[in-house]
């Protein structure tokens, strides 16, 4: 599907609070085009809290109830009962929570939310730290990445969360990418058609917070991609299918792009070029990624 | 009517129930567990006909309950200690989003070390959520109050989040006669909760986003005019379920033999409940004592404390602790009573960690007080413990 063939329809309204070059808003839109304004939205702690505006005013033109950092999935929980009984069944319930709110601490209410087969989309919209409290690590912050809380450096590698939700075996996951809007709409509208728990991740290459130009988000999430750091894929029915350049990495079609290409380009990685190239650091996160898709290639065909 | 013999937990999952949730969300932390096993029966033989969740936390149990009523249905929960402990932070977000969700808790002990049995800071450490808070001496009263709890939380005039504490095992696993109406007389009492706003795709609206500090300062106001009228209503609610139910529970205060008494004992929980042998022995023997056993402890029965004190000196019993101050119930009638009377205020600390205060314990709390022999403030039984 192109681009010019979304709905027209907006949901999120002009005037929103959010950076210039936001991708987490780039992917709101696309997500409320493909699942219209039949929806619920269930917020926690994030960025978004943010971009949705300061009351009395709105970015959005849903209903959005604001919930604790690790509640989102809990609270989606609690609408999505109230509606079935209301035999609302058909308003699409939809928590969208960053990746500390997912990865760290709402872990455990989206698990539990997962298990017991919550009818709702959970979308995490991945921006690798915890931006809006000030550029924190976060468990999906890459190694050797600079945040305030890692000054030297993430001495870490980040979490699998995909492969966490898998463990679930859940109706429908899939791993998207702000930068690919017609993939995102896709994989948004396959969610909305299947019942029971989905989970969405939409990795969101953070201006401020990775240290790059604004005009550069598109770029910087289609690299991501293209080098490897980030995948695309479905998860149906325990299967997983990767698509885009990621299907052709999977095949070994094509060979990924050195992840060293993404990260030189990016502030936050600055120390690994400067005063000289921390050639060992590199190295480890170029393992690393191979070990990733190593591990892909025995695990999904 | 029927007459049922059973616990108190049992007890207050049938008066959830006969109130018609759409929604309940729990997690089993003990001693509450029975309350929504009870309830999960109830699911099975079709007499409850609501959602029911089966969280994986009582943090995710306040969350759902959240998600739940912003939708507007009505939603109940049940919790205890630990189990408060952990929702604190959304109960604090239940009482400020405006959400007339009802819990109710079964008071136990805070660990470590871990202890099953009753005291009361775990919903005391709640006092400042923004939740009314009631304390129950019987299961009766528990029936009493889950029912009307839902009214007033309800209530238009209120639309705030309801905690009915009553104690581990004392009440929780005691069996008592209660007097359960027909569920025609529950309907016509409760009605269908109308909500006046609710998360509805029909007119999109953003709950909870960033508020400036005015606009903040002005939520918090409304909090507190809602528990001014809370106070208002919960005389009204009680007469009205008098009426439909033959039971009256709703004063702020249960006052007993306090005429013409020139001492009044004031106690929450059980320990109100056993003060009452204690009051009758004492009289007995030509002491003019009464009891006023506090049952609304938020919003605070300022106002009745204080026609205490201008009739009577006062006497707490407090089984909580403020570490650093003193028992929570002692601190608040003081406070009520500065600048308003002459009373002396005798405070105690007793029957924390569940320790069993008998009608005699409470005899010689109170006999010390009015022997002249007690300091403003101490600890009773600690020595021998």
């Amino acid at each position: 599907m192109a681009i010019k063939d979304l709905p027209v329809e907006e949901c999120v309204l002009p005037g929103s609070a959010a950076c210039p070059g936001c991708p987490a808003t780039m992917g709101l839109r696309i997500v409320f085009k493909a699942l219209g304004k039949n929806t619920i939205m269930v917020v926690p702690a994030c960025c978004t809290s943010v971009i949705e505006s300061l009351y009395p005013n709105t970015s959005f033109d849903i209903p959005v109830m604001n919930i604790a950092f690790e509640a989102a999935a809990a609270g989606a929980s609690g609408v999505e009962a109230s509606l079935r009984k209301q035999g609302k069944g058909d308003i699409t319930v939809l928590a969208w929570a960053g990746d500390g709110g997912t990865y760290d601490i709402g872990i455990q209410a989206l698990s539990g939310a997962i298990e017991r087969g919550t009818n709702f989309i959970y979308i995490c919209y991945n921006n690798q730290i915890y931006s809006n409290t000030g550029i924190q690590r976060s468990g999906a912050t890459p190694y050797a990445a600079w945040t305030t809380t890692t000054v030297g450096g993430k001495t870490e590698f980040r979490k699998e969360m995909g492969e966490i939700i898998q463990a679930h075996h859940i109706p429908y996951a899939a791993q998207a990418c702000a930068s690919y809007p017609d993939d995102l709409y896709k994989k948004v509208k396959k969610a909305k058609s299947i019942k029971g728990p989905k989970y969405i991740e939409i990795l969101c290459p953070c201006p401020p917070g990775w240290r790059f130009d604004m005009e550069k988000t598109v770029d910087m999430g289609v690299l991501a991609v293209e080098t490897g750091a980030w995948a695309l894929y479905e998860y149906e029915n325990d299967v997983a299918t990767f698509n885009g350049k990621s299907k052709l990495i999977l095949e070994k079609k094509i060979k990924r792009k050195p992840v060293e290409e993404w990260i030189k380009l990016q502030g936050r990685f600055r120390h690994l070029f400067k005063p000289t190239r921390d050639s060992k650091r590199i190295k480890a996160i170029e393992d690393h990624t191979d070990q990733m898709w190593e591990r892909y290639r025995r695990c999904y065909k | 009517m029927t007459i049922v013999i059973d616990t108190g937990n049992h007890i207050a999952a049938k008066a959830a129930v006969m109130a018609k949730p759409d929604v309940v969300a729990a997690y089993p932390i003990t001693p509450q567990t029975t309350l929504v096993e009870d309830i999960a029966k109830y699911v099975e033989t079709g007499e409850f006909k609501g959602e029911y969740i089966c969280v994986e936390s009582e943090h995710s149990a306040m969350s759902a309950c959240i998600g739940a009523s912003a939708t507007g249905v009505r939603t109940f929960t049940g919790t205890s200690s630990h189990g408060l402990l952990l929702m604190h932070e959304m109960l604090h977000w239940a009482a400020l989003a405006r959400l007339p969700i009802v819990m109710c808790n079964i008071n136990r002990v805070v660990g470590p070390g871990w202890n099953i049995w009753s005291d009361e800071n775990d919903s005391i450490s709640q006092r400042d959520t923004g939740w009314i808070q009631f304390y129950c001496s019987s299961n009766q009263e528990i029936f009493d109050t889950v029912i009307q709890a839902f009214k007033l939380a309800e209530h238009e005039k209120v639309v705030l989040p309801v905690m009915i504490s009553y104690n581990a095992f004392i009440l929780s696993h005691t069996s008592m006669p209660v007097e359960i109406p027909e569920q025609k007389i529950v309907d016509d009492f409760l009605g269908e909760y109308k909500p006046k706003w609710k998360l509805d795709v029909e007119n999109p609206i953003t709950f909870g986003n960033i508020i400036g500090p005015s606009g903040y300062y002005k939520v918090r106001r409304a909090m507190w005019d809602a528990h001014e009228n809370a106070k208002k209503l919960i005389p009204q609610i009680a007469k009205e379920w008098e009426e439909k139910s033959g039971y009256h529970h709703g004063d702020f205060l249960e006052l007993y033999k306090c005429d013409g008494a020139d001492y009044v004992l004031l106690a929450m929980g059980a320990i109100g409940a056993e003060s009452k042998v204690a009051i009758d022995e004492m009289q007995k023997n030509g002491i003019k004592i009464g009891l006023a056993r506090v049952r609304t402890f938020r919003p605070s029965p300022k106002e009745e404390f204080i026609k205490l004190g201008k009739q009577a000196d006062l006497i707490v019993i407090d089984r909580n602790i403020s570490v650093g101050l003193g028992g929570a119930l002692f601190s608040e009638v003081k406070s009520a009573l500065y600048n308003k009377s002459d009373a002396k205020v005798y405070g105690f600390i007793a029957g924390l960690g569940g320790k069993d205060v008998t009608y005699k314990d409470i005899e010689a709390i109170c006999e010390k007080a009015i022997n002249g022999k007690a300091k403003e403030s101490e600890w009773y039984g600690v020595e021998e413990a």
